[in-house]
């Protein structure tokens, strides 16, 4: 009751200053401008320092919110970043990118009876402060070294805290990256207008520093196999993502100017198309583009769109608002910048010119039928309601599956029924000795906090692995 | 980085490098390619494996400067590196003795057929090789494939090497004087792979295909390499690059590749223009 009380003396929560709409669109500059350290002071202020927290309860990684807001109450903002990299090696990031709305704010007790505190706004506060004024890196003491060596396979959100904690423990940790450049999904997927490659660079370094060494370009599966690995390394931790784009299977899907996302953004974000300095066009896209899907990729692809020219940009998901899975923030802010929706349709065809370039697409009204078993409701096709719409460019956002690539050598690796790695889920040990893994190919797409938390499961699990072996020999 | 040791000139616009790539080596077999980016705002290029030396640590790559990127790699020279080298990738070539092959590669392509050639060759096959050309100036590697092959026969478009005309010319001549063939393994231009398919097919020889589709990350995550094959959708960095040519759905083949021509043929104005290398400097 006392808490209740104390709510009609605080203050309203801070907005997070955005750059305009109509001028953000013409441009990748990040969106959110984070805090000014007066804000942070003011909305530090409305954390009511709950004896039990749910924000913390609702963590995947159980950081110590109120803990670290305290500090920031007291100017402490090294302390206070240290102490949410106690739980979450990745601070600036999620700062940026956790649905916060559905974790701790969501259950923040100010949000009962007005906002919640804006817990995602302060943690990319002192994370930012760290990166302009901090002691450039870990200083860590004592350290003691295992001698054990562990091999991370993707650079991915679950790899790094993977690396991140095991590094901690005493582990030589090397991780494996595919691509040229460190990050995986949080690089070549998320766009740079929500999470700039900078400050992914920067969170990456700081791991480095811990000892942590990182080989890109290594495939493996191909430059290295995993049984190989576990030649050299004594365990091997596996965190290569959900990289595998589904297409609807409809006809049509091959004609040019259709994309998986995973295309259209990496064409962007990985091929630099994002700079300003880069003077060749990184993907063709015309003016009428329609994104199909109702998740944050969708919602990425139809943002990087407009910053691309799209005059026209159309999201098309078959079911309705209701149903979208992407973020509040995301649906809000890509209303703003003039994204169409059209809910409750669906493509059956795509349709090209003599060329073989998009020039439509047919698609389907629905309706909504009884809940399914993802507990939303299922779209049911309405008889006769098929129409055409005229589009040049079409991306696929409908989802991605467990890339395997890695597992060339691992034919009996034991898989989920939807295709993903098989883990005992407190561990993240697979059907394999030595095997652990995390992240999306274990969960399917998920967020960078659940990888995280998939990484920090198995680091843990690998610690006890090899400790245990030690004992044994 | 990865250091070019040496660099051979074919043609004016055709070059060979030897790169120090050890774990590469280590690992290729025919078929197989890697992606390259040049420097840090470069294009992902890839480029099939020539050749590969495990025990000083190279692998060779030939190419033709046909878009922005291949025009700046031509322009590199021993001692300078390259950035970023992944690999090997994709499938490797199903290299077993099947008897008489045939094995014919067009243009830059026979860069492409020449380690398979030499495996097919190495396995205790016949091996038959046709290879052609524009001209008799960008023929490439005939010596090297002379000295793999039982038989070797040369088409250029002008005549001014070999039989006038087109390598798959002389397949057809071939297969109608009645020899018995087990495989015909062809790497060249889509419209060659496309000819030489139908010219098999009436003789039901099972045909092999390499498809060098637009590919981002080589690893199956974009889906750019997308091909129909047997009415499925098939990626050529991960489930190819090689498919059976029977089944290859050529229309959608030649129509993906033509996606990026209006882009790259801006970007390799810009380049010649100067202007494309003003974000490198």
């Amino acid at each position: 009751m006392s808490q209740i009380k104390e709510t009609k003396k605080i203050p309203p929560r801070e907005e997070m200053p955005v750059i305009m709409a109509d001028i953000r669109i013409n441009t990748f500059d990040e969106v959110a401008l984070g805090f000014s350290e007066e804000q942070a002071l003011v909305e530090a202020s409305r954390c009511l320092q709950c004896k039990k927290p749910k924000c913390m309860e609702s963590c995947p990684v159980n950081v110590d919110i109120p803990g670290f807001i305290n500090l920031i109450k007291q100017k402490e903002y090294q302390k206070a970043v240290d102490k949410i990299r106690e739980k979450n090696c990745l601070p600036g990031i999620c700062g940026r990118v956790c649905p916060q709305e559905d974790l701790c704010e969501g259950a923040c007790i100010q949000g009962k009876k007005n906002q919640p505190v804006a817990i995602g706004a302060l943690q990319r506060f002192v994370a930012d402060w760290e990166l302009n004024n901090g002691k450039g890196g870990p200083s860590i003491p004592g350290i003691k070294p295992t001698g054990k060596k562990v091999a991370v396979i993707g650079s991915g959100p679950a790899g790094l805290a993977t690396a991140n904690d095991l590094a901690l423990m005493g582990y030589q940790v090397t991780i494996m990256e595919a691509l040229h450049i460190a990050g995986g999904v949080m690089v070549y997927g998320i766009p740079e207008y929500r999470l700039p490659n900078t400050i992914i660079q920067q969170e990456i370094d700081y791991i480095k520093k811990l000892g942590v060494e990182l080989k890109t370009n290594m495939v493996v599966g191909k430059t290295d196999s995993v049984n190989e690995l576990l030649h050299d390394y004594d365990a091997v931790f596996v965190g290569a993502g959900a990289g595998l784009p589904w297409f609807m299977e409809i006809p049509g899907e091959t004609l040019n100017g259709v994309y998986s996302s995973n295309e259209f953004l990496m064409r962007v974000n990985l091929m630099n198309g994002y700079r300003p300095d880069n003077d060749v066009a990184p993907i063709h896209i015309g003016e009428r583009v329609a994104i199909i899907g109702g998740g944050n990729v969708a919602m990425d692809c139809a943002r990087t769109a407009l910053r691309l020219g799209g005059k026209e940009t159309n999201i098309i998901y078959r079911r309705s608002e209701v149903e979208m899975p992407a973020c509040k923030e995301e649906l809000s802010q890509a209303l703003e910048e003039g994204v169409k929706f059209t809910w409750l349709t669906s493509p059956i065809e795509v349709r090209g010119d003599e060329n073989g370039w998009v020039k439509s697409i047919i698609c389907r009204r629905y309706e909504l039928g009884e809940p399914d078993a993802s507990g939303r409701r299922r779209p049911i096709p309405i008889a006769g309601s098929e129409h055409e719409i005229e589009i040049d460019t079409v991306v696929m956002a409908i989802g991605q599956g467990a890339n395997m690539l890695f597992a060339n050598d691992l034919p009996d690796l034991e898989t989920s029924k939807n295709g993903n790695i098989a883990v005992d889920e407190t561990t993240g040990q697979t059907s394999k000795p030595g095997i652990f893994a995390g992240g999306d190919i274990v969960t399917g797409a998920a967020t960078v906090v659940q990888a995280i938390n998939g990484g920090r499961k198995a680091a843990r699990a690998i610690n006890d692995y090899l400790m245990g072996c030690e004992e044994t020999n | 980085m990865f250091p070019i040791l040496n660099k051979v000139v074919w043609a004016p616009d055709i070059k060979q490098f030897t790169i120090s790539a050890p774990d590469i080596a280590r690992k290729a077999q025919p078929g197989e390619f890697v992606i390259l980016r040049i420097d840090d705002n470069g294009e992902r290029i890839p480029l099939t494996i020539v050749d590969s030396d495990q025990n000083r640590g190279t692998i060779t790559l030939i190419f033709k400067e046909s878009g922005r990127s291949t025009l700046e790699l031509g322009k590199l020279e021993q001692g300078d590196s390259i950035l970023d080298l992944v690999g090997p990738l994709g499938k490797a070539s199903n290299i077993t003795k099947l008897g008489r092959v045939i094995c014919i590669g067009g243009g830059v392509h026979v860069a492409s057929i020449y380690p398979i050639t030499r495996a097919l060759k190495k396995i205790g096959n016949e091996v038959i090789s046709i290879i052609g050309a524009d001209n008799k100036k960008s023929l490439i590697l005939s010596n090297e494939m002379k000295e793999i092959s039982d038989e070797i026969y040369i088409a250029t478009e002008d005549g001014s090497e070999g039989q006038k005309g087109l390598a798959s010319d002389l397949l057809k001549q071939l297969l109608e004087k009645g020899i018995k063939v087990d495989m015909v393994m062809a790497i060249g231009s889509l419209a060659m792979m496309r000819e030489v398919s139908e010219i098999t097919r009436p003789y039901k020889i099972p045909t092999r295909v390499s498809l060098h589709t637009t590919m981002v990350d080589g690893i199956g995550l974009c889906g750019s390499c997308r091909v129909s094959v047997g009415k499925e959708i098939k990626f050529a960095c991960v489930d190819g690059p090689e498919f059976d040519g029977h089944l290859v759905d050529w229309n959608t083949a030649e129509q993906r590749a033509s996606a990026f021509i209006a882009e790259e043929q801006l970007a390799i104005e810009k380049f010649l223009s100067g202007g494309g290398c003003q974000c490198h400097k």
